[in-house]
């Protein structure tokens, strides 16, 4: 069994592939995960995550590439071989064993006499001090979840991988997890891999984001990073919502690029374009977008595009949602917090949209602009 | 208004009451059995109620051969049990843990013998036997091996059902703590399964015990407790005979109500 | 039938049926398993069904004693059918209105069972099975009890003057298929309640929303779903009982023979194994007829 941490040891795949039969699950993944910390594998359901995660444990092998752990190969090591646990996505305790064994199992599989301290310790880190003599049976989901955490952590794994964990809980419950499983893994200092469709539990959690989509891996990155400059079109549909309007690149000023927008020229950095000529999606975020008058001028230093009626607003509560239709026919969504500051505008007025140069990102026009979109799917029943 | 409201009761319960009349139906010739369990007959051909007495139950082997009967069907009904749920079990697994070639021709192998006429089964196992040259000693092997041979495929059935409904992933988590294979097996697998290996074994047991049509064609000297019954029912069914039937009676539904009990109690 | 997968899709966070198959293990370990089994069945059930069909071949003028000479005697089947198409028909008449009884006894109870019984629920199911666990021919003669000449049943028809005064119910037909129908009801309550059990009674709600009285409801939404029960249950009480000898036997006289009397008298009585062979195949094949026929009609009909 592969033994001995060091510092630096890490989570390495390298090419790793996985068919079953004509379909390709996992294509060609390269992935690495520093150690200690909190990483998230984020997609829709069916892009090949799970999958990833369980030749990590070894539960699957990979068609093709290696998978390093500290630098040794554990590719082909069996599950019960490898310092690696998991925690299941229906959590998978064992109905004829009580907590108190559950907990244990990994321990005294490994032969280890003395059990009774460390599964009563773990239990208290879990907060299920009480409920070693239960059976599973006996348990809420949000129990029975962390049973399942302590359950793998007491083994002290290089890696702990989670499979969706918190996807059975209600909302409240999921929050209250999210929050825990955090404050654990920086207690404990395992790297901890988080597989989840949740890209909300993904950035609030994790300090690496991963993005996939069909055995890919799209963008990775802090979240923060893939949020405000995502790499593909899918990553900015499935991190939040983006607008995306096509455009054409026409010419350079300093680091910027000059993109030409139906007529309307707005300005982009270099750094934040991932095409720099030819055609181009003009990304920004809604919550970015500032709506005015048609009238109102906010100067040169603002990216501006006119013309626009606003079709619905929304109230949410903390903001209001504008949905804007442009010259071009192409409706526009704007998040405006709603701080009191001004009223909100009425469907029929007639709007201009601006925002700061520096939150517009390009990306290359031959991707889909409703990739990772999810709502957009569910309505046109498309597959994403 | 009143009517209406009596109207629904009825419908309401009329499913019910005939349900109950139904299963009153079903009872009724159990009753009778334990009924005359104490009956003191005046002549063995004679089939009502004369007159109460214990001595059936002081002494129920009073009657030749029939407590022999009983223990030659509890012999065959161990053995049978035995092989049968060995081998069947094996078979289960294969059919739900591992893939092989011919599953649909194994499965209607399996699904054969519980779809065929019993007169068929004995008399074709018969047909072997003579074609054999072994007619002239069949008895307890021959019994044995034809009750091995049905039993089978009940007890392939409740152990595939059993194990169908297992989540093959408690197996894979148990493998990912550090247990190999036939740990994760002895530890994970095999409990859970266990409640339905012991149903398929009670299951073979009963069918063996009970069975007459195919030991009839098959069993050369050999007197089974059915075979017995039979064999009495043209000279005069003994009392004794329903003291059996009593027994068995109580013994399986102790046997069925206390496992319902535990099981109630262990999940509180 | 796509309103029966109603209800029946997969669960958040349960493995699909492909991942299932995925999960199988490859290797020979499976054909290890299956052969001592697999070995049992084919030497135990083949080869005698082979041997039974090859013995209704032999010539009709063999004997145990002198042997069996293979003369492919076909007519040995004609001969069986001529002689015994008497006990074959009323094997199938018995059996099937025992069957049909069955139906009609064991509906209302298994639907009680699945929908109206609450927390008796497992109760009435032990009940069910309750009667298994006395040996099968001595409830049948039971039977002998209950229908005595002097006993109360005969006694009330009397008084009711449903029978005549020297009528019997004993060793009458009515006596052997109310041994066949007592003796296989419990085969087809429990598949009927198996498939009862699987029904989402909202589908019966959503029918009440959608006007559908008591009767209607019945007849449109729970018969249909249960179609696979009836048949299961059918199947498995017509089969049996089409073979049983034991209830005619002891309930009934020569005059109530079925086809599986005559199987057992020709082999261990008059061990004229050529005839009882024959007649042991034809039975067969009249079932398997059946039952295709059967189960081809009752599957259009579902679909419907």
């Amino acid at each position: 069994m592969v033994t001995g941490a060091g510092a630096g040891a890490d989570l390495r795949l390298t090419g790793v592939t996985k068919r079953f039969g004509g379909f390709t699950a996992v294509d060609e993944l390269d992935l690495e995960v520093g150690e200690g910390q909190f990483f998230a594998l984020l997609g829709p359901s069916g892009c090949g995550k799970t999958t990833t995660l369980r030749m990590v444990a070894g539960l699957e092998e990979p068609t093709a590439g290696t998978i390093t752990l500290g630098g040794e190969d554990i590719s082909r090591l069996k599950p019960y071989k490898r310092p690696v646990n998991t925690v299941f996505q229906n959590y998978a305790l064992f109905p004829h064993l009580d907590i108190f064994e559950n907990v244990a199992f990994g321990l005294r599989r490994r032969g280890v006499k003395d059990v009774k301290q460390q599964v009563h310790d773990m239990l208290d880190l879990v907060e299920l001090g009480g409920y070693a003599g239960r059976r599973p049976g006996q348990l809420s989901g949000g129990q029975q979840q962390r049973v399942a955490l302590a359950r793998a952590l007491i083994n002290k794994p290089r890696v702990l991988l989670l499979d969706e964990p918190l996807g059975a809980l209600d909302l409240k419950l999921r929050r209250q997890m999210q929050i825990e499983l955090k404050r654990i893994q920086t207690e404990v200092g395992i790297t901890f891999i988080h597989v989840t469709h949740d890209q909300e539990e993904a950035m609030t959690m994790a300090d690496t984001v991963a993005v996939m989509n069909q055995g890919l891996i799209e963008q990775q990155g802090e979240p923060a990073e893939l949020y405000d400059n995502p790499a593909t079109t899918f990553v900015s549909n499935f991190l939040g919502q983006s607008n995306l309007v096509k455009a054409t690149v026409v010419d350079t000023e300093g680091s910027d690029l000059v993109v030409d927008v139906n007529g309307t020229k707005v300005m982009a950095p270099v750094a934040r374009a991932r095409r720099t000529d030819g055609t181009v999606w003009v990304g920004v975020r809604p919550e970015k977008v500032f709506l005015a008058d048609a009238e109102h001028d906010e100067g040169v230093d603002a990216n501006t595009l006119p013309g626009g009626i606003v079709t619905d607003v929304s109230f949410i509560g903390v903001s209001t949602q504008y949905l804007v239709r442009m010259p071009w026919n192409q409706e526009l969504t704007i998040f405006e917090q709603n701080t009191g500051a001004r009223e909100s505008f009425q469907v029929g007025d007639r709007v201009a949209l601006h925002w700061s140069p520096g939150h517009t990102f390009l990306l290359d026009a031959d991707q889909d602009a409703h990739a990772g979109d999810e709502s957009y799917a569910a309505l046109t029943g498309a597959l994403t | 208004m009143v009517l209406q409201r009596a109207g629904r009761w009825v419908a309401d319960h009329v499913i019910l009451f005939i349900a109950l009349l139904v299963l009153g139906y079903m009872f009724l010739p159990i009753f009778f059995v334990i009924l005359m369990s104490f009956n003191d007959p005046t002549s063995r051909l004679n089939y009502e109620f004369q007159a109460f007495t214990w001595s059936n139950w002081t002494d129920p082997c009073a009657e030749a051969g029939m407590c022999a009967s009983v223990v030659k069907s509890l012999e065959i009904g161990f053995l049978a049990t035995v092989f049968a749920t060995v081998l069947g079990t094996l078979v289960a697994f294969a059919l739900v843990r591992h893939r092989f070639r011919g599953r649909a021709a194994t499965s209607l192998l399996i699904f054969l013998p519980m779809a065929t006429p019993e007169v068929v089964m004995g008399s074709s196992l018969l047909a072997l036997f003579t074609a054999a040259g072994l007619a002239g000693s069949l008895g307890f092997w021959s019994i044995l091996v034809a009750h091995i041979m049905f039993c089978l495929s009940f007890v392939v059935v409740t152990v595939k059902a059993r194990l169908a409904g297992l989540d093959y992933r408690y197996e894979q988590a148990a493998m990912d703590l550090y247990a190999n294979e036939w740990q994760a097996f002895w530890r994970v697998t095999f409990p859970l399964v266990f409640p339905g290996i012991v149903a398929a074994a009670l299951l073979a047991f009963s069918l063996s015990f009970d069975d007459f049509i195919v030991t009839n064609f098959n069993h050369g000297n050999t007197i089974t407790f059915p075979m017995f019954v039979w064999g009495s029912a043209q000279r005069g069914i003994p009392p004794q005979v329903n003291v059996i039937g009593t027994a068995m009676f109580v013994v399986a539904l102790a046997l069925v109500l206390s496992s319902g009990l535990i099981q109630r109690r262990r999940a509180r | 039938m796509s309103v029966a997968q109603f209800g029946g899709g997969v669960a958040a966070g349960e493995p699909g049926q492909a991942e299932a198959e995925q999960a199988k293990r490859r290797g020979r370990t499976g054909y290890l398993l299956l052969l001592p089994g697999i070995l049992w069945l084919f030497v135990f059930f083949i080869i005698p069904t082979i041997q039974l069909a090859a013995t209704a071949l032999y010539d009709p003028n063999g004997s145990l004693d002198t042997g069996y000479a293979m003369t492919f005697a076909f007519g040995n089947y004609i001969d069986a059918l001529t002689q015994y198409q008497e006990q074959f028909v009323r094997s199938f008449l018995y059996a099937g209105i025992a069957t049909v009884f069955c139906l009609l006894l064991g509906y209302p109870l298994a639907y009680a069972i699945a929908f109206k019984s609450g927390r008796w629920k497992n109760l009435m199911l032990v009940l069910v099975i309750a009667p298994f666990f006395t040996s099968f021919l001595v409830r049948t003669l039971a039977w002998k009890s209950i229908l005595s000449d002097n006993g109360f049943i005969v006694e009330t028809l009397k008084t009711l003057s449903l029978i005549p005064e020297d009528g019997r119910l004993l060793a009458t037909p009515i006596a052997v298929v109310t041994g066949l129908t007592y003796n296989f009801l419990p085969f087809m309550v429990l598949p009927l309640y198996a498939s009862l059990e699987k029904m989402d009674p909202r589908l019966i709600e959503a029918g009440k929303d959608l006007y559908a009285n008591g009767f209607t409801s019945f007849r449109k939404i729970t018969l249909p779903l249960s179609m696979p029960g009836v048949v299961a249950g059918t199947l498995l009480t017509f089969i049996p009982a089409a073979g049983d000898y034991i209830n005619s036997e002891l309930l009934g006289t020569p005059q109530q023979r079925m086809i599986g009397n005559v199987i057992d008298n020709l082999f261990l009585v008059q061990l004229d194994y050529p005839a009882a062979a024959a007649s042991s195949v034809l039975l067969m094949l009249a079932i398997v007829c059946l039952v295709l026929f059967y189960v081809r009609r009752a599957g259009t009909e579902d679909l419907l």
